[in-house]
């Protein structure tokens, strides 16, 4: 068997970060390299997705323990699809990062860093060990303090004891949980906890151990009414840094919430009402949160949560074609956030403004990028055929399915408020004219940079844009991949049987 | 001696959450520190405490038999506080630095991420 492509996707980011570690004078190789890293993981997670989609789930029991006594590690289609999202998505924002951010700033060890981050999110999903689970979220949050103080100024430092307080918190009722779940079954591998948490008497504390992961995956995942970290903390560090978090930070918690409510604690009804409402409420609030915002990173931060909502909405129905839209949603969702946040950084970089009131003249001054920029937004609105609209069919066929008219509600409010915002966000920064535009010498801005830095801040923004591009034309092959997900989240037993080594 | 613990175990959640609701940066990291212990004594209370029976097979055996003492709980610890000191490491230094940069120990006067 290929068991040991499994952790190739871990191995390549690690062996790069090392590597990296070697040249920690020489910043110009780092870029290099680390961009050339990159493009072999996207290879390997390619053929880590061609292996699992064409062979069925691969294992790894790791040191030969069989399982449940040893850490396991399971690609399925969910697990290799978000590895090969992950790696698009950090290929794009390493190649702007080493033109957007400072050089004093990239000094302090950005690049080794960012492979940690980006090793630590290709660990979490691929994992089949609770405790394994818990140990690379560890090596996420601890890379994105790094990152999300970067720099040392005021507002980041306040966001940051934020940010760090929630996040550590949250593991701490992650560790309670896993602790909870241990005294009850003794085990710790999670498809052998699927088949020994139905066997167990007492339910109650079941239901306690499902709630208290409901919370911590919640905050990591920004639902409502644990969200309120985010938008305090996400506006705060470098363009760069903030399209990573936004693109696979809080896709980490959805993942973990859909794969601990899929595969462990399979939601009854009630649960299924409670996530299904704090989906609809997050889409609610998020929304309302984007309405009152001038400030363009905050606004784009407030959309994150009111977008995490249609996932968690998906979730809460868990049915089949619900989960088929939730899950083509998170794969548009990853792509579509990490562009918006560099498009804010560019959009930053030509301005010199966040302050959306004070932008103005983008599209008379820069007409094709203002088109190119024009892809990713009307996605995110959900304008046909582009890929914003493909999983909102699903998501709204089984919500009526499912006669859950307070989602359906808030499944319509979500995308109108996110149409009006958008909206807003576009006549005032592109269309507007404004002749009163400050001039602000500290800053570096785009004209004022070189041809081939231009072209590296926009590659990322045009590659990333051409992915959506194919989700939303190419929807089919991607419908293909999500209803075979929402197919094995249904039914976990060739999941089980993968790792427990039972021949069907 | 359960429920010795189960009493301890208690206290330091309740002490934790305690401290960290106060406005203090300094009680919140007191606060974090006592929750990531409470949760360490949970997950040793939860599995199973016996005493003195370590998990070693007798020359004479080929399996493990009768009670022992199980040893995941304790690698489990193991792990959890080489990464709750680190935390807590790199805890205290970012309070130093926001102390310094803010110039106040009070929760409630940080509060610039939400202007604008």
């Amino acid at each position: 068997m290929m068991n040991t492509l499994i952790i190739l996707p871990i191995v390549t980011q690690f062996a790069i970060a090392i590597v990296l570690l070697f040249f920690w004078k020489n910043i110009f190789a780092q870029k290099i390299l680390s961009f050339l890293g990159c493009v072999v993981a996207i290879f390997v997670a390619g053929s880590l997705l061609n292996a699992v989609y064409n062979n069925g789930i691969i294992t790894l029991q790791a040191g030969g323990w069989p399982a449940p006594f040893g850490i396991t590690f399971v690609a399925d289609t969910f697990s290799s699809v978000m590895v090969l999202l992950c790696s698009l998505a950090s290929t794009a924002v390493s190649v702007f990062s080493s033109v957007s951010i400072k050089r004093a700033r990239l000094r302090f060890g950005y690049f080794p860093c960012f492979h940690f981050l980006i090793m630590g999110l290709n660990g979490a999903f691929l994992t089949g060990d609770i405790f394994n689970l818990y140990v690379w979220f560890e090596v996420i949050i601890l890379s994105s303090f790094v990152f999300i103080t970067l720099g040392g100024k005021k507002v980041q430092l306040e966001g940051a004891v934020k940010y760090f307080t929630l996040n550590v918190l949250a593991s701490m009722l992650f560790l309670t949980a896993i602790a909870i779940i241990y005294g009850l079954t003794g085990s710790l591998n999670m498809a052998d906890l699927s088949e020994k948490i139905r066997e167990i008497q007492n339910q109650g504390l079941v239901d306690i151990a499902a709630i208290i992961f409901l919370v911590c995956f919640g905050i990591k995942a920004a639902i409502f009414p644990l969200y309120f970290w985010l938008p305090d903390s996400y506006h705060t560090p470098q363009a760069a840094i903030s399209a990573i978090f936004a693109g696979l930070l809080t896709k980490v918690g959805v993942y973990a919430l859909i794969r601990v409510f899929s595969l462990i604690f399979v939601p009854d009804d009630f649960m299924r009402t409670v996530i299904a409402c704090l989906g609809a409420l997050t889409l609610i609030s998020g929304g309302l949160g984007a309405l009152v915002q001038t400030n363009m990173r905050k606004m784009f931060s407030y959309l994150i949560v009111c977008h995490i909502g249609y996932m968690i909405g998906g979730l809460g129905m868990f049915t089949a074609t619900a989960l088929t839209g939730a899950i083509f949603y998170l794969i548009h969702d990853i792509i579509l956030k990490t562009n918006l946040f560099l498009i804010g950084g560019v959009i930053f970089k030509i301005t010199g403004e966040i302050n959306m009131k004070k932008m103005g003249n983008l599209y008379s001054e820069y007409p094709v990028f203002s088109l190119l920029f024009a892809i990713p937004l009307f996605s995110l609105v959900g304008v046909p055929p582009l890929s914003g609209f493909w999983p909102k069919i699903d998501l709204f066929k089984a919500a009526f399915l499912n006669n859950n008219l307070l989602l359906v509600g808030a499944l319509i409010f979500g995308s109108f408020i996110t149409l009006f915002v958008i909206a807003r966000f576009w006549s005032e920064a592109f269309w507007k004219n404004n002749d009163h535009r400050i001039i602000k010498p500290y800053i570096e801005y785009f004209w004022q940079m070189p041809k081939g830095q231009q072209t590296l801040l926009i590659l990322p923004i045009l590659f990333l844009s051409l992915v959506t591009l194919y989700i939303g034309l190419g929807a089919e092959n991607i419908y293909r991949v999500a209803e075979r997900i929402a197919g094995e989240l249904m039914d976990t037993t060739p999941y089980v049987n993968a790792v427990m080594g039972i021949q069907p | 001696m359960e429920l010795i613990l189960a009493i301890i175990v208690g206290l330091l959640y309740a002490a934790g959450i305690f401290l960290m609701l106060r406005r203090s940066l300094i009680k919140l990291i007191i606060g974090i520190i006592f929750l990531g212990n409470a949760v360490n004594l949970l997950i040793f209370l939860l599995g199973d405490l016996v005493r003195g029976n370590p998990p070693v097979i007798k020359d004479t055996d080929r399996v493990l038999t009768g009670v022992y003492a199980d040893p995941v709980p304790q690698a489990l610890i193991l792990t959890a506080i080489v990464i709750s000191f680190g935390l807590q490491a790199f805890a205290i230094v970012l309070i130093k630095r926001a102390y310094i940069v803010v110039n106040t120990d009070d929760l409630d006067k940080i509060h610039t991420t939400d202007e604008e």
